[in-house]
């Protein structure tokens, strides 16, 4: 089963290094991970997607607890939380073309942030499956760069309603 | 939290805070930090990146630095150390190769989670990542093997660097904790403030079991007939053996300890199992086999113990204890885990246990101890290994410490030497590390040079660290040697014999053995070769007498001697083979 697994790791080079080794030397799986600074100085929030059965999962939180660098582990599957992946998405498009991309990326509410004569850049947020299905959208006009982050989340702060 | 530290440095600190904070260099800082963190020894060699520190340490009264032979005798002799004493083992050596030497040492550490600080030197801060001379990225080698690791690039936070890695190395679940020091670092100057307060906000150790745990173990435990306590290392580095041994006697249960565990129960004691796992006691494994309630006290179910996980304990309700969470219920699922310091889990549970009503189960195992003890077959015409750790044992009344390397000669230290008291095996358990024994002997000596140390070792492993016994001569440490010498690399041999159709591949070693009376000699050990049990008996009586030097004898002992009991790798109690009768 996928799980969301958010840190808060103080702020230094070691603390992705320890984490990723952590992964790799126990052969558990990273999907996606992403890191950023938090709201709070000097710690940095991590979002790893992850996959295993429940014990596999129990062991990447404990480990995770034990990292030195880890200040908290929050599992949020289970939990209703909010979760977005950014892609930028170079597509190649003549000027004909420019506006059914364009329409495209209205219905997926993506932006145009470069334009080009033979080029397009499209900049989309959203779930993993909104991401991929803008992608497969564009892919018959020829797609120059993608570049995806890995998923963040965030619990809802109200968990009693959830979409 | 407050850095601890003898009545007399407290005050001092005190009498700093009025006046000016002194202006020291890294160098200094380093030497005042472990000064203040209670270090006495220094197992150490030095190089480049190092020379100025090296030139401080000339004149340092405080702390002793004892020079080693090579850098991972020096991390197994820190090892030897801290094992023998629970305080934490200290390592200085310098970049590059010398960091280098000592990922065996760090990792043999991590894996049995012994405490200890490796300081390593590195090129100066603006050279690193240059290919310098003598550079490696040892954080980057070292980062799976340690708790934890630091590169100190800032003068002003050394001081609290070190504080902190002493901090984590000896708290929760120990381990070894590196810190590189930059050659530039170690030369700046800096107003050093001794105080200091250690904030981790990410390392909180559960040290006390939940309450409700605690009671809910003591209920947990009440209606076992058929109980068994599974003692590891665990208990060891919790400093527990007493509070075990209340358990298993107010419980009425039988103890097994796990090689590491060995110690923390007294193996004189009619509750004591001895060792269970694949070369534990035929009644051990039995015992398990067949038992009610299982309480795992500081063991992780390694598959050195359990075998086939699937058929591992099969009837057995499980209790486990242990400081590591990520440890419970890694490999076995536990039905009543606590998370705690065993001492103080135990503290709070002992009194409130009831006894077991397991005295048709304890005369049960009394019967099988009598049908299946060990045994092996003496001879007249060759020593076998077993008859010389149990000489031994007698003439140390279970009372040494014995470092032991890695192999057959490991096993049967294991079985045959009675251990009355903890800290007293040294053994490298998880990682198997061979060279172990020499260097940890050494090191378990200079902690406490009022106790007999031994170390055991094949004529394999000997030859992996032998050097250090230059190390022995050069502080007149008077740690004794024991070559168990059958010319084989006898484990692989055991496995050849039994399950590769005798193909001996690669483990003969005995045309191109040294001499090792004279090799020990040349160094300016006492030496002797044995090979009768009347010149064994000659042999102890004399190294016993000897208190200025080291002593190695060289013991030919029997070549096809094989260790027994032996359940195969991934078998179960099923799959156990004795010793002929």
């Amino acid at each position: 089963m996928k799980h969301t697994i958010n840190l808060l790791v103080e702020n230094n080079v070691g603390s992705l290094l320890r984490i990723a080794g952590m992964f790799s030397g126990r052969g558990f799986n990273i999907d996606s991970i992403s890191v950023g600074s938090s709201e709070e100085e000097g710690l940095s929030r991590m979002t790893i997607v992850t996959h295993g059965d429940d014990e596999i999962i129990e062991q990447i939180n404990k480990q995770l607890n034990k990292c030195i660098n880890v200040v908290k582990v929050f599992d949020l599957t289970g939990e209703a939380f909010v979760h977005r992946e950014l892609a930028l998405i170079k597509v190649q498009a003549t000027p004909t073309e420019r506006s059914e991309i364009m329409q495209i990326a209205e219905v997926f509410r993506a932006k145009i942030i470069d334009l080009s004569p033979t080029a397009l850049t499209v900049e989309a947020t959203g779930t993993e499956d909104k991401i991929n299905a803008i992608i497969s959208m564009l892919q018959p006009f020829g797609l120059k760069e993608v570049s995806r982050t890995g998923r963040i989340a965030l619990k809802r702060e109200f968990q009693g309603v959830t979409v | 939290m407050l850095v601890t530290s003898s009545p007399e440095v407290e005050k001092s600190a005190t009498d700093e805070k009025m006046v000016a904070p002194q202006i020291l260099t890294g160098a200094e800082i380093f030497l005042e930090s472990l000064v203040r963190e209670g270090v006495d020894t220094i197992f150490g060699y030095p190089g480049g990146a190092l020379i100025s520190l090296y030139d401080y340490l000339f004149k340092e009264k405080r702390l002793r630095h004892l020079l080693v032979t090579h850098e991972q005798g020096g991390t197994h002799a820190a090892d030897g150390y801290a094992r023998a004493t629970g305080k934490p083992g200290v390592v200085l050596v310098t970049s590059g190769p010398g960091a280098t030497n000592t990922v065996t040492g760090i990792a043999t550490a991590y894996m049995d989670s012994i405490p200890m600080v490796v300081f390593t030197g590195q090129v100066p801060s603006h050279m690193i990542g240059n290919d310098a001379f003598q550079e490696a990225d040892i954080l980057g080698i070292t980062r799976p093997i340690t708790k934890h690791s630091y590169l100190a690039t800032n003068v002003e936070e050394l001081a609290d660097i070190i504080h902190k890695s002493f901090h984590i190395a000896t708290t929760g679940r120990p381990g070894p904790v590196l810190i590189d020091l930059p050659k530039d670092m170690l030369a700046s100057k800096t107003a050093y403030f001794p105080a200091v307060e250690i904030d981790l906000r990410g390392y909180k150790p559960t040290v006390k079991g939940s309450f409700k745990q605690v009671r809910n173990a003591a209920k947990f435990l009440q209606g076992a007939k058929k109980p068994v306590v599974y003692v590891g290392g665990g208990a060891i580095l919790s400093d527990a053996a007493a509070e075990v041994t209340e358990f298993a006697r107010k419980l009425n249960a039988p103890v097994t300890t796990t090689l590491l565990g060995l110690g923390a129960f007294p193996e004189t004691d009619d509750l004591s199992l001895g060792m269970l796992g694949m070369h534990g006691t035929w009644y051990a494994n039995k015992a398990v086999d067949e038992c009610d309630l299982l309480i795992a006290v500081g063991a992780r179910f390694d598959d050195r113990v359990t075998g086939n996980l699937e058929k591992f304990s099969p009837h057995s309700k499980k209790m486990q204890i242990d400081i590591d969470p990520s440890c419970i219920g890694k490999n076995v699922p536990v039905d009543l885990p606590i998370v705690g310091d065993i001492k103080s889990v135990l503290e709070e549970l002992n009194p409130v246990l009831e006894k077991c009503e397991s005295d048709a189960w304890l005369q049960q195992i009394a019967q099988w101890k009598k049908e299946h003890p060990l045994r092996y077959s003496k001879s007249n015409d060759v020593l076998k290994p077993q008859q010389v750790i149990e000489e031994l044992s007698k003439v140390t009344e279970g009372n040494a410490i014995i470092a032991s390397d890695v192999g057959q000669h490991q096993m049967w230290i294991a079985q045959w030497y009675k251990f009355t008291q903890p800290r007293s095996h040294l053994s490298s358990g998880g990682l198997g590390t061979m060279g172990f024994g020499v260097p940890a002997a050494l090191g378990a000596q200079v902690a406490c040079p009022d106790r007999t140390v031994v170390g055991i070792v094949g004529d394999g492993g000997f030859q992996m660290t032998s050097m250090e016994i230059a190390t022995a001569v050069r502080y007149n440490i008077p740690v004794k040697f024991i070559i168990l010498n059958n010319g084989y690399l006898g484990m692989v041999r055991q496995w050849q014999e039994l399950f590769f159709e005798k193909r001996y591949s690669n483990t003969h070693l005995n045309p191109s053995n040294p001499d090792f009376k004279k090799l020990a000699e040349s160094y300016g050990a006492w030496a002797m070769q044995v090979k009768t049990l009347d010149e064994l008996q000659d042999a102890f009586e004399k190294m016993m007498t000897i208190t200025d030097r080291p002593v190695v004898l060289d013991v030919i002992v029997d070549q096809q001697e094989k260790v027994y009991p032996m359940i195969p790798a991934n078998g179960s109690f099923e799959n156990i083979m004795e010793a002929e009768e």
